[in-house]
């Protein structure tokens, strides 16, 4: 009974209950719309959920040790405006200048993890900072225009066995932040860093390397989310992926991981990407449903399971 | 002990503590102790670290509930005492660190919960008036601007401006707790000519300190607290210092935890001149198979020598010889890679990562010497913490269990399990025992002693005496910032190595 118990109190953790309201909704979704159980909108899904997958595991790894990385939407407009004048003004080719503006991304995250530990600026202001700056900068580099290019349209329409390549991106990206957060030093590094700094830093371990790490790796998954979405719009937009901070913060804490540190995993943020995208692509389905409905789901969804969750720990932890 | 004031009426007396008892899971705070403080009198309460000053103090403001006893004030029983009784019966407490709202200004501070105000607006005009008035009273009218905001007084206004408040809200019995700690010598004169104020206005004040000169600049008469219960009264003007520290020593030693059977080898460890903002050239040494403690009263620079040894605060100056070689120590990793530890005293906030399993929290401090490019080595990890778990008893069901699910006494031998991993032999150990239950006790001892055995130098820093008499050969004994003495466990005296700790120090 004891035993029966503890399972059941480990299966019916965030993720798993996250992930089975996933679940209901996929079973509703296909039984009241004709379009949501084809293998079109499968795939169309799958490409929404890429980019927002892809910076929802940078802001985990972030939240990770007790940080936020508010800088990623602006990051990726910076990233979109600058790859596609590359594309278009110079004569880059399309690798070239895909390591430029990942070297550019890796850079800007060295420079917030600069702010956070050398200069103890508290996370949210040192990121706030370099969104509003990003946004700026994307802005005054691009003139205000949009940068059409097709050079790389081919490659949000690729597919392999049936999957998009965005998608498996996404897939590649979840696997390696599951690999480097379970089994490399740096990843139990995080993990001790947002549970307790001082005990960590008296441990003999060099936070500030970790702290610059973290945010070097979400700004290159911002990066990389950068070059996705320039993909799929086949053009550099200044106001590009407005708020998408905020989404990937969403994904993280809808997955699992705790604002105090130390808790939280990479499959939960895909998971996490999973609910808010079916949300967002079922309200746009079903008939006569506004689509201006989803933003409140999806608010009121990732208040519920933090509530829930808050409510459980304060219980288990009398 | 007799006195002509105790002829006086009972109406007198306003706080009368007998026989107070307060039992703490596993620990006996308080045993007996009493407390009386008349109308117009400044009552010194003295006592060694952990004798139990501020628990019968959190009696008195409601802050805890005694176990068994009884508090009588004005004359009356007040059976069960919480802070809201305790401050509308005008008891009042300065603390150390001032509880005050750094950002308002002074007059808010003071008036805060009691503003003057009409449908919700306050009266600004009015609440500075009622402010100027007060700070005149004690002659601060003009020194202290009550729009100012508090954060920019200096440590002593701010302590003024909690006495402020105090009287403002008709206290009659002021608590002042190591009001002094924080206050340079002028400042604390004005201190003591308020309190002399507020004699004349015929409060009762308690006064907490551990400095010998103020008791007696300041105070009439002084209670004394040994081990939670009450060691006797005397009158200040009839008694000197070592006539209190007599009454503040001499208990029965529990069993001997020392171990005479270590053989103490060379020297592994040695600190010459270590100065930084909180110790003034400290040097000490420690062998192998020897246990050293560091004793000094609460504020005494123990914990910050340690950590400075460590690498973990800056040093400005200071040399490190490790093993008879010349060692730079600049921060905890070259601190541990010469095999050094620190067991620090707050283990919850300084010494684990809570929410990390115990294998996570053992193999801490050597990932980086147990990997492949990176990558962890998860049997090699699974191994270390097996060891530990097994060599030190640690009670838990498994090694996945999260550091916050295991008890005080098995949260610290896992941060001495991390330690053993990392092939430490120097342990600076900080207030090992802080917040452990006696067993546990029992078994953090039987491991110190092991560790020295077996040749590791030790460390044991502690502000509770008994604990480094017993089991240590040596005591260093700090006292503002500095070393004064290093006694061998021959001339343990504890009279003389209180009165070293606390008596004041003549430059």
């Amino acid at each position: 009974m004891d035993n029966r118990e503890k399972i059941v109190k480990k299966l019916l953790n965030t993720q798993v209950v996250v992930f089975l309201s996933a679940v209901v909704m996929w079973i509703a979704l296909g039984v009241f719309t004709d379009e949501f159980a084809t293998l079109g909108n499968f795939q169309n899904l799958m490409k929404q959920m890429a980019i927002t997958g892809v910076i929802g595991v940078g802001a985990l790894i972030v939240i990770l040790t007790r940080g936020i990385d508010l800088s990623v939407g602006s990051l990726i407009a910076f990233v979109n405006v600058i790859l596609a004048m590359l594309l278009v003004n110079t004569g880059l080719s399309i690798p070239a200048a895909i390591v430029v503006v990942l070297a550019v991304s890796i850079c800007l995250g060295l420079l917030n993890g600069v702010m956070v530990y050398d200069f103890k600026l508290p996370p949210f202001i040192a990121t706030l900072g370099m969104m509003i700056v990003l946004r700026g900068a994307a802005q005054l580099i691009s003139h205000g225009h949009t940068i059409s290019t097709m050079k790389l349209s081919d490659f949000s329409w690729g597919k392999f066995i049936g999957i998009p390549y965005l998608f498996w991106v996404l897939i590649f990206v979840v696997l390696i932040a599951e690999i480097i957060l379970r089994r490399t030093v740096f990843g139990r590094y995080v993990y001790s860093l947002g549970s307790n700094e001082e005990a960590t830093r008296l441990s003999g371990i060099n936070t500030r390397m970790v702290t610059y790490g973290v945010y070097m790796i979400a700004a290159f998954l911002g990066g990389i989310a950068g070059i996705m979405l320039t993909t799929r719009t086949n053009q550099g937009s200044p106001t590009a992926a407005q708020m998408f901070e905020l989404d990937a913060i969403a994904c993280a804490v809808l997955g699992g991981a705790s604002f105090a540190g130390g808790e939280g995993n990479a499959i939960g943020s895909f998971i996490g990407a999973l609910v808010m995208i079916t949300i967002y692509n079922g309200c746009d389905l079903l008939p006569n449903v506004d689509s201006n409905w989803t933003k409140v789901i999806v608010g009121a969804i990732l208040i519920t399971t933090v509530a829930v969750d808050q409510f459980r720990k304060r219980r288990t932890g009398q | 002990m007799s006195n002509a004031e105790n002829t006086t009426a009972p109406a007198d007396v306003i706080v009368e503590m007998r026989d107070i008892c307060k039992t703490y899971p596993g620990v006996q705070a308080l045993k007996n102790a009493s407390l009386t403080v008349r109308k117009g009198e400044v009552k010194a309460l003295m006592g060694e670290n952990g004798a139990g000053k501020s628990t019968l103090i959190k009696m008195l403001t409601g802050a805890e509930t005694l176990t068994s006893g009884e508090i009588c004030i004005h004359g009356e029983r007040v059976p069960r005492m919480t802070p809201a009784i305790s401050e509308g019966l005008g008891i009042s407490c300065v603390y150390q660190h001032m509880m005050l709202a750094e950002h308002l200004s002074v007059a808010e501070n003071v008036w805060l919960g009691k503003f003057p105000s009409c449908a919700g607006f306050v009266n600004k005009a009015e609440l500075v008036r009622k402010t100027v008035k007060v700070l005149d009273d004690i002659g601060y009218g003009g020194v202290i601007d009550p729009t100012e905001r508090v954060a920019n007084l200096t440590a002593s206004q701010q302590g003024m401006v909690a006495i402020v408040k105090a009287i403002c809200r008709d206290a009659k019995i002021v608590i002042f707790d190591e009001p002094t700690a924080v206050l340079a010598d002028r400042e604390a004169e004005e201190l003591f000519r308020v309190i002399n104020l507020l004699r004349e206005q015929h409060l009762a004040i308690i006064y907490i300190s551990h400095r010998m000169e103020e008791i007696f600049k300041v105070c009439d008469t002084v209670t004394v607290l040994k081990d939670g219960q009450y060691a006797g009264d005397a009158v200040t003007k009839d008694i000197d210092e070592d006539g209190i520290i007599s009454m503040m020593v001499g208990r029965e030693l529990s069993a001997s935890h020392y171990d005479d059977t270590r053989r103490i080898g060379e020297e592994l460890f040695r600190a010459e001149n270590v100065t930084n903002n909180r110790v003034k050239d400290c040097s000490l040494s420690v062998k192998s198979g020897e246990i050293v403690g560091i004793y000094g009263l609460v504020g005494a620079g123990r914990t910050e020598l340690s950590r400075a040894i460590f690498g973990s605060d800056p040093v400005k100056n200071g040399t490190f010889t490790v093993k008879g070689k010349n060692a730079r120590i600049s921060s905890p990793k070259s601190a541990i890679d010469l095999g050094m530890s620190l067991i620090p005293e707050d283990r919850r906030r300084q010494g684990l990562a809570l929410q990390l399993s115990v294998r996570h929290n053992i193999n801490l401090a050597v990932y980086r010497r147990n990997d492949v490019l990176g990558f962890i080595r998860t049997s090699r990890e699974k191994e270390t913490s097996r060891k530990f778990v097994e060599s030190l008893a640690i009670k838990t069901p498994t090694d996945d269990q999260k550091v916050k699910n295991l008890s005080g006494g098995n949260q610290q031998k896992v941060v001495v399990g991390k330690w053993l991993a990392s092939e430490a032999e120097i342990f600076i150990m900080d207030e090992p025992t802080n917040g452990i239950d006696v067993g546990a006790k029992e078994e953090i001892y039987a491991l110190i002693n092991k560790l020295a055995h077996q040749g590791s130098a030790i460390i044991c820093v502690s502000s509770y005496m008994p604990e480094v008499m017993d089991i240590c050969d040596r005591i260093i004994v700090m006292n503002s910032g500095e070393i004064v003495a290093n006694v061998d466990r021959a001339d343990f005296d504890e009279e003389d190595l209180l009165s070293l700790a606390i008596k004041t120090r003549e430059d």
